[in-house]
């Protein structure tokens, strides 16, 4: 794939490769649907802990595959049913926590204990009322602070992060492609 | 001379720079509707593409059409494509290397062909390097030979200093913890899988937790959300206990797939953090915005945490609700942070020194820019940076 | 009085959550509605870019996140697709998520139905393929391989919206809208920098800020970021039109701008019972 970066007369080989690539994630999802299985059936077969929360797991696991393979997803049938009314709330209700937690977790942690976190605090009052039309309501030109601390020191912070990690993804990357790191492999070092 | 032989190397990328051309053919004709028509190879491709450009006559009669065509041999003419009476550009593709293809356009109006344009003839090749993306190929070689550099300084055993990181300091106390308190430790790879560096990164650190775990005789419980990380993760625990002499205390059923999906695995996790209490709670690879339920339902339990990402929007979150974070690249020091390993930290120090080189072309790109407004020189060197960090 | 303060500082995260609940519902119930004014920003850079493309032109919109980012992404979607439609600009989506499918689907059949617009000769929905960035890659050559059907099972061949689309370079913009990876930063790299496309997007609020390095170099042209975005570009799309239908980002952005205040109390409380504990430690030596 790198080489297909710099070198244009390999883009077939590297487009074979994209092929290969895409085949193999694709069949990756049985592995894991096996393992689900296994696990579960594991688990209310030896009574392990917590299994009784398994055969709900096998059972909206067959449910969902059963009216997929026999009725079809096509809107209007079973499977998206219980897609739109079980999966997306479910799923729209756990984001939702994250509204809850960010206020406990923004209680404790903002504290201004030194001069840094004092700057901290206050630019974190001002984005949050930047970004909602009450801050407007309160003084125009917050709204315009919110923003200039989005495009100038957020930014900043974001690239020296970006570079940073970047940095250290060639780095790791190189020391895996040339068998320097192989600890991810499994094998002793 | 042996120091001239890498102007070898050179003379040869810039012959292959010169060769790749195939070859440019333009004219123009004022009496078609099509004042000009230029062929020249497709630049930095696999070969068999043309581009095409025309121009249209601005004040003349629009045609109801015209019609592109191609021709081998210059007598048997082939339609390609119908277009537009504007100008335009079009790249024709899937063509024969080597071989001379001529084009004309003709506008067609009321089914009568008009006068066809000129002819402009190119041969398509392929080509072995991407003019586009020298510069990057560049600061990527100069980037890794700096990282060998210092991997072979660290081989020949020269001292090389790391600072302290906390987190990865914390990562012994935290099992100790846990096995002081009889509840497991409780291992977060990330939620994307094998192809992401970052869960690459947070595997190696895995091999040293479940080897740490299996000294201590520590419950490790590793919950994935992509089924290859469950393997490969089965394997490095499996290994690391078999390092340590503690094959009897591995459990395959530990580490378990959960689900794809993002918040369906925060839900599963959640429940694994409240029902078993970990006493320390690893969560290192990429996140999203799960990280603020996972950090905070496991600060709920009171578990230790320490937490590892690179990604930039979730790295607040980790430091507001967990006890040790790993900021961006600490993550990819790990490895070498805690193995020690000579050729791993030596390549930490070349990453150091390529970030170096990095900010200094920053800063002298910033200056130039900036003076460039007022003195020309400056201003093409800042255009000369911006050529080579670009890519096409 | 000072166990009060300490305890201000201790408050049971419970209490905290119950408020935070009240917080939103509240404004939620009783309608509470807030002018949503149009600074200029990464929003409105976004609707501008859109505005000026002609019509007939074609957008290749990515629905790349899935249900539990919905209340933020779906409403943008929404929005996008009406303006898309009402330019008579053509839509090619697809999904690198799975579930970005339906509700892609159902952002665009809602949009379609209420304007008349009709399905495969102004939009069409090529479905989901596994493979992110690498199929951003492979689409960059040739589209209709890699999508040989749309969502529907017809054959692309035959489906007029995609009479003159063969590779992405074909499109006039790409649109992602996006909840995590893949998402933006792959359309941006292996799309927007490897065939020059110009790239629009829309994510999580708190995806946002790790965008705008794109949006300082010119790699994105604008930016929804969260609720606040696409209530602004609900609050833009519908200048000038009669009887716009009924976004539902604009009223979430009272129960938001609640909920921050109540977030911003709550700091405040901690910090009260904070410096007044460090005063009293100060104090006691």
């Amino acid at each position: 794939m790198i080489l297909q970066f710099f070198v244009p007369a390999t883009q077939s080989m590297g487009e074979s490769l994209q092929e290969w690539y895409m085949i193999v994630a694709s069949f990756a999802i049985f592995l894991g649907s096996v393992n689900l299985l296994y696990v579960h059936t594991h688990r209310i077969r030896f009574k392990g802990r917590n299994w009784k929360y398994s055969p709900v797991t096998i059972i909206g696991f067959a449910a969902m595959i059963i009216t997929g393979l026999v009725f079809g997803i096509e809107q209007g049938k079973p499977f998206d049913y219980m897609f739109t009314q079980m999966m997306v709330p479910m799923g729209a209700t756990m984001f939702s926590l994250l509204a809850f937690f960010v206020a406990s977790a923004a209680f404790r942690a903002f504290r201004a204990s030194n001069w840094r976190a004092t700057l901290l605090l206050i630019s974190a009052f001002v984005v949050m009322l930047g970004r909602v039309p009450i801050g407007a309501m309160i003084w125009g030109r917050i709204p315009l602070i919110s923003e200039w601390i989005m495009q100038v020191p957020n930014l900043a912070g974001q690239r020296a992060v970006m570079i940073g990690a970047a940095m250290g993804m060639v780095a790791t990357s190189l020391r895996m492609i040339f068998g320097i790191e192989r600890s991810y492999l499994g094998g002793a070092d | 001379m042996r120091k001239m032989l890498f102007v070898l190397p050179l003379l040869v990328f810039a012959g292959v720079l010169f060769a790749q051309s195939g070859g440019v053919t333009s004219e123009e004709n004022s009496g078609s509707f099509v004042q000009s028509l230029t062929a020249e190879d497709a630049r930095n491709d696999a070969g068999g593409g043309i581009d095409l450009t025309w121009t249209v006559a601005a004040d003349a009669a629009l045609p109801d059409s015209m019609v592109l065509e191609r021709s081998c041999d210059g007598e048997d003419w082939a339609p390609v494509c119908t277009l537009a009476p504007i100008d335009g550009r079009k790249t024709d593709g899937e063509l024969e290397n080597g071989l001379e293809y001529s084009y004309r356009i003709v506008p067609w109006s009321g089914g009568t062909a008009g006068e066809p344009s000129v002819l402009a003839a190119a041969v398509p090749i392929k080509q072995w390097i991407n003019s586009g993306r020298v510069g990057m190929l560049i600061i990527l070689t100069i980037i890794s030979l700096v990282i060998f550099y210092y991997i072979e300084q660290g081989k020949r055993g020269k001292d090389l200093y790391i600072r302290r990181i906390a987190g990865l300091t914390a990562v012994e106390d935290a099992v100790g913890r846990a096995t002081e308190m009889g509840r497991p430790v409780l291992y977060i790879p990330g939620i994307m899988d094998m192809d992401d560096i970052q869960t690459i990164a947070s595997m190696v650190i895995l091999g040293r937790v479940a080897m740490k775990t299996a000294e201590y005789g520590s419950p490790l419980l590793v919950p994935t959300c992509r089924s290859v990380v469950m393997s490969v993760a089965q394997e490095i625990v499996k290994e690391s206990y078999l390092q340590v002499g503690r094959p009897d205390a591995y459990q395959r059923e530990s580490i378990n797939y959960i689900t794809d999906d993002q918040f369906g695995y925060a839900a599963g996790v959640d429940g694994i953090m409240v029902r078993q209490k970990p006493a320390a709670i690893f969560m290192l690879g990429t996140f999203y915005a799960e990280s603020l339920i996972l950090a905070e339902t496991g600060r709920s339990v009171g578990a230790i945490q320490i937490a590892g990402t690179a990604m930039p929007s979730q790295i607040p979150f980790f430091i507001a609700a967990c006890d040790y974070t790993l900021i961006g690249e600490e993550l990819f020091a790990a490895s070498a942070y805690l193995s020690k390993e000579p050729k791993l930290l030596g390549s930490l120090r070349g990453q150091d020194a390529a970030k170096l080189f990095f900010m200094v072309v920053i800063v002298i790109g910033v200056l130039t820019a900036t003076l460039g407004e007022a003195w020309a020189p400056a201003a093409k060197v800042a255009e000369f940076l911006k050529t080579i960090t670009s890519v096409e | 009085m000072s166990t009060f303060i300490e305890k201000l500082g201790n408050i049971d995260r419970r209490v905290i959550f119950v408020v935070m609940a009240l917080a939103v519902i509240i404004p939620l119930a009783v309608r509470l509605s807030l002018p949503i004014p149009i600074d200029e920003g990464p929003s409105k850079d976004m609707y501008d870019a859109v505005d000026a493309l002609p019509p007939g032109s074609t957008v290749l919109l990515s629905f790349d996140y899935d249900p539990s980012t919905m209340p933020e992404l779906q409403p943008m979607a929404i929005a996008l697709v009406q303006q898309l439609m009402t330019k008579d600009i053509k839509i090619v989506s697809l999904a690198l998520w799975p579930m970005g499918v339906s509700l892609g689907n159902e952002a665009l059949s809602y949009v379609s139905d209420s304007l008349g617009r009709e399905e495969y000769v102004d939009w069409v929905n090529l479905g989901y393929k596994t493979g992110g960035g690498v199929l951003i890659v492979r689409m960059g050559s040739d589209i209709k391989s890699v999508f040989p059907e749309d969502y529907n099972g017809v054959p692309v061949d035959d489906i007029p919206v995609m009479d003159q689309i063969n590779i992405l370079g074909d499109f006039d913009m790409i649109i992602s809208l996006s909840a995590g990876d893949p998402g933006i930063p792959a359309w941006v790299m292996m799309a927007g920098d490897r065939y020059d496309i110009s790239i629009g997007g829309g994510c999580t609020a708190v995806s946002a800020p790790q965008f705008y390095p794109y949006l300082g170099t010119g790699q994105m042209v604008g930016l929804l970021g969260g609720l606040k975005g696409a209530a602004d570009y609900e609050t833009m799309v519908r200048i000038g039109v009669d009887d716009p239908p009924a976004g539902t980002a604009t009223p979430g952005m009272a129960a938001q701008s609640v909920a921050h205040l109540v977030i911003m109390l709550f700091i405040v409380l901690g910090n009260i019972s904070y410096l007044a504990n460090k005063k009293r430690k100060g104090g006691v030596k």
